[in-house]
């Protein structure tokens, strides 16, 4: 996965051919190679992945899939992911039942000018300076997939030297 | 009561009915070959790994139990992947056990270590590799229950060589709850709504065709199938993968659909304004061009995979369930509805009989003077019983078996279907003849595909397995050589193979099996005599068949089913 994932085919997060599946696995080796070997060799595209233990770490992990349905109709990639013994349940969530979130880490270079306005810029998007060097300073910024995609392209002016987003996690929203 | 990790495997196997395993040794997988001396399971030994996969494969498709193989690792586990994927194709129910290296050398690219549950992960329904002794039960009975429930397939078991020597303390899973498959749900019934639908539209189709695949015969579907079309009236076509599902004499039996079906069967399904596909895939071999396939018809398709429901083409009731339960759920809906279960088809039939007529299977008889190797499939189909087992490898041999073998009985069809494994034909008429020894066991084999795994004859005969191999010598690889004659302007490009390099008689005395020639047509019945006449040994014999013979009909790869190609002979008929 390329760290700058608005450079990605496909452009900006969000877009409607973008589906997140919510997928709850077996915690057991090989699980994410399953996963990731049965979007390959039916040639679904992944935009973007998360995988990370749930309250129930000795059993079960949480695979959030960002998914491109313009590779494949959504219910087929359903259906097949579905067919893998180790996974449990999978959650459809569409973007707009769904509450998202991602993290952003950056690291820009500053010169003596630059250094308020990047900090500046991050304290309007309620992100955190994380380290701060003599001439770089790295930052850290979550948030919904399209305020990061702001930032990160208001970021744009300065020289990025690396850029990491983690890719989305989400859940249903509730009912009021 | 302690046991070793290998003791445990067995016992394992013993516990799930295991009768009969094909296999052969090595380094890491040599501690579970001690017990298997003292086990009521009877092992075969092969010559190569490939054939322990195709006889697990054969025995599992007459049988209808799971084919069970077991290999070393490395090199041993890969020679089984060709198998594991063919099984996969065909839905058919496999347990292999592969020997690894120690768990503490996993990783190290110790001597004959190879990541196999990592080759074969997209060619099993699923694979375990076990670490720790005290799973090998459990693993055991989870790996013959999916490879046995819903859609059947293969599995692999990777078994480490210290698991092999560690004690446990011996246990046996009593349900399935205890077997630790919390995303493991295999489907049974049809939503009863949805077959309502379905009922509806039989009743008002005029020109229906029953579409059946070799879900049918994985769900032990035959008789309920049987039953439907007889109440219904509907055409049947019968897949690669289901011929036998209905038998081939049934008047109602209109043959294969596909690339090389029979000319109604195809043209039957492409004006059909009905197609009720029961455990079929619309595999691009039976759809062709998939835009022009069937343009007209609505499409009732019944799966145990939901994935495949609307995969191809959508499906206007899509049925995801087992196709027994399903048809049976079907013919109750029938039972209880008020109004007729079907149209009047008998204007359906009148077209469908003038197709048969015009079109039959067709070949020259008399063309050359050769041997047609059509002409032998239909001798050795005279001559045979017809519950007679027949299995073939994959090319011209296999459609010809297909097309002119008369299939009555279900599971007396063994071939390779979705991934069209050449060699698959001696070891898995060998495997079949061990799971049905009160059966004739024909195999129709290509020479090319012979020649891939001859070597499991001597199995063959070491284990007296008296299977019958009859090759349809051309000395080509003749659908190659038909697809470059008929579009790559008769350039052909290594295809040729000789009819006597190597000599098939002496080969066959080799592994000590009987050898016999039939080079004319005069022979073909005398030989194909001899051979039935044997049956403390393997037969194989060699019919020097016309090169020049080319499978019809044929639909071109990406054309139009409209577009089928008949025997030049019945060009001038009217379509």
């Amino acid at each position: 996965m390329s760290p700058t994932l608005s450079a990605l085919p496909g452009g900006k997060t969000g877009t409607p051919r973008h589906h997140i599946l919510s997928v709850l696995v077996e915690n057991k080796a090989g699980v994410l190679s399953r996963v990731a070997g049965l979007f390959s060799r039916r040639g679904f595209n992944i935009y973007s992945l998360a995988v990370a233990p749930t309250d129930d770490n000795e059993h079960f992990s949480r695979i959030t899939i960002v998914v491109d349905v313009e590779s494949a109709p959504l219910e087929q990639v359903i259906m097949q992911l579905d067919k893998l013994v180790n996974v449990v349940s999978i959650g459809e969530l569409a973007p707009s039942e769904a509450v998202e979130r991602e993290l952003l880490l950056v690291t820009v270079e500053v010169g003596p000018t630059e250094r308020s306005q990047v900090i500046q810029l991050v304290g309007v998007f309620g992100g955190e300076v994380v380290s701060v060097g003599a001439d770089r300073i790295t930052v850290m910024l979550a948030g919904r997939p399209e305020k990061i995609d702001d930032f990160e392209g208001l970021l744009e002016q300065y020289t990025v030297v690396e850029l990491q987003r983690t890719g989305r996690v989400a859940l249903p929203k509730l009912d009021r | 009561m302690q046991l070793t990790g290998a003791q445990a495997l067995i016992k394992s196997l013993e516990m799930q009915g295991v009768d009969v395993m094909f296999g052969l040794p090595g380094g890491a997988i040599l501690p579970v070959y001690d017990p298997i001396i003292d086990s009521s399971i009877r092992h075969i030994l092969v010559r190569h790994e490939q054939g322990a996969g195709h006889m697990a494969e054969g025995y599992a498709m007459v049988t209808g139990k799971p084919g069970v193989a077991m290999v070393t690792s490395g090199p041993g586990a890969t020679n089984i992947v060709t198998p594991l994927a063919n099984a996969y194709m065909d839905s058919t129910p496999l347990v292999v056990v592969s020997g690894q290296v120690a768990t503490g050398s996993i990783g190290t690219d110790a001597f004959q270590e190879c990541d196999i549950t990592g080759v074969t992960m997209g060619i099993t329904k699923h694979n375990w590799l076990i670490k720790d002794v005290d799973d090998i039960p459990r693993v055991v009975a989870a790996a013959f229950h999916v490879a046995t429930t819903g859609q059947p397939g293969p599995v692999l078991i990777d078994f480490p060589k210290d698991i092999a020597n560690a004690t446990m303390e011996w246990y046996w899973p009593t349900s399935v709850d205890e077997l630790d498959l919390p995303g493991y749900h295999p489907l049974t019934v049809g939503d009863p709504e949805l077959v309502r639908q379905a009922a509806g539209l039989i009743a008002g189709a005029h020109r229906p065709v029953l579409y059946v695949g070799g879900g049918v015969l994985k769900a032990r579907a035959a008789g309920a199938l049987r039953a439907l079309a007889e109440r219904t009236g509907i055409p049947v076509v019968t897949t690669l993968m289901a011929r036998g599902a209905f038998p081939d004499s049934h008047p109602q039996c209109l043959g294969m659909p596909g690339m090389h079906g029979h000319y109604t069967a195809v043209t039957a399904m492409q004006r059909s304004d009905l197609l009720i596909s029961l455990g079929a895939r619309f595999d691009d071999r039976v759809t062709g061009k998939v835009s022009a396939f069937a343009p007209d018809a609505k499409i009732i398709h019944v799966d145990i995979d939901p994935a495949e429901l609307g995969k191809v083409r959508t499906a206007d009731v899509g049925i995801a369930g087992d196709c027994k339960l399903v048809v049976e759920e079907l013919l109750s809906a029938m039972d209880a509805s008020q109004e007729p279960v079907a149209q009047d088809l008998e204007a359906w039939w009148k077209q469908i009989h003038i197709w048969q007529e015009r079109f039959p299977l067709y070949y020259d008889h008399a063309d050359g003077g050769a041997i047609k190797p059509q002409m032998v499939v239909e001798q050795l189909r005279d001559a045979a019983p017809s519950d007679a087992i027949v299995v073939s490898g994959v090319g011209q041999h296999q459609m010809w078996a297909s097309q002119y073998w008369r299939f009555d009985h279900p599971y007396t069809w063994v071939n390779s279907g979705g991934a069209g494994t050449m060699g698959f034909a001696v070891p898995a008429s060998i495997g079949a003849k061990v799971g049905r020894p009160d059966r004739m066991v024909w195999a129709i084999d290509g020479d090319g595909c012979f020649q891939m795994t001859a070597q499991e004859l001597v199995t063959a005969t070491a284990e007296q397995i008296p299977v019958k191999i009859a090759i349809l010598n051309n000395a080509y690889l003749g659908m190659v050589r038909q697809w470059q004659e008929m579009f790559y302007e008769e350039r052909y490009s290594e295809v040729y193979l000789s009819p006597d390099l190597p000599d098939y008689v002496k080969w066959a005395e080799a592994m000590g099996c009987v050898g016999i020639r039939a080079e004319s047509p005069e022979d073909v019945g005398p030989a194909i005599e001899k051979a039935n006449s044997i049956d403390d040994r393997p037969v194989v014999v060699d019919f020097r068949t016309d090169a020049f013979e080319k499978v019809y009909p044929m639909v071109a790869a990406g054309q139009s089913n409209d577009d089928i190609v008949v025997h030049p002979d019945q060009e001038a008929q009217a379509r």
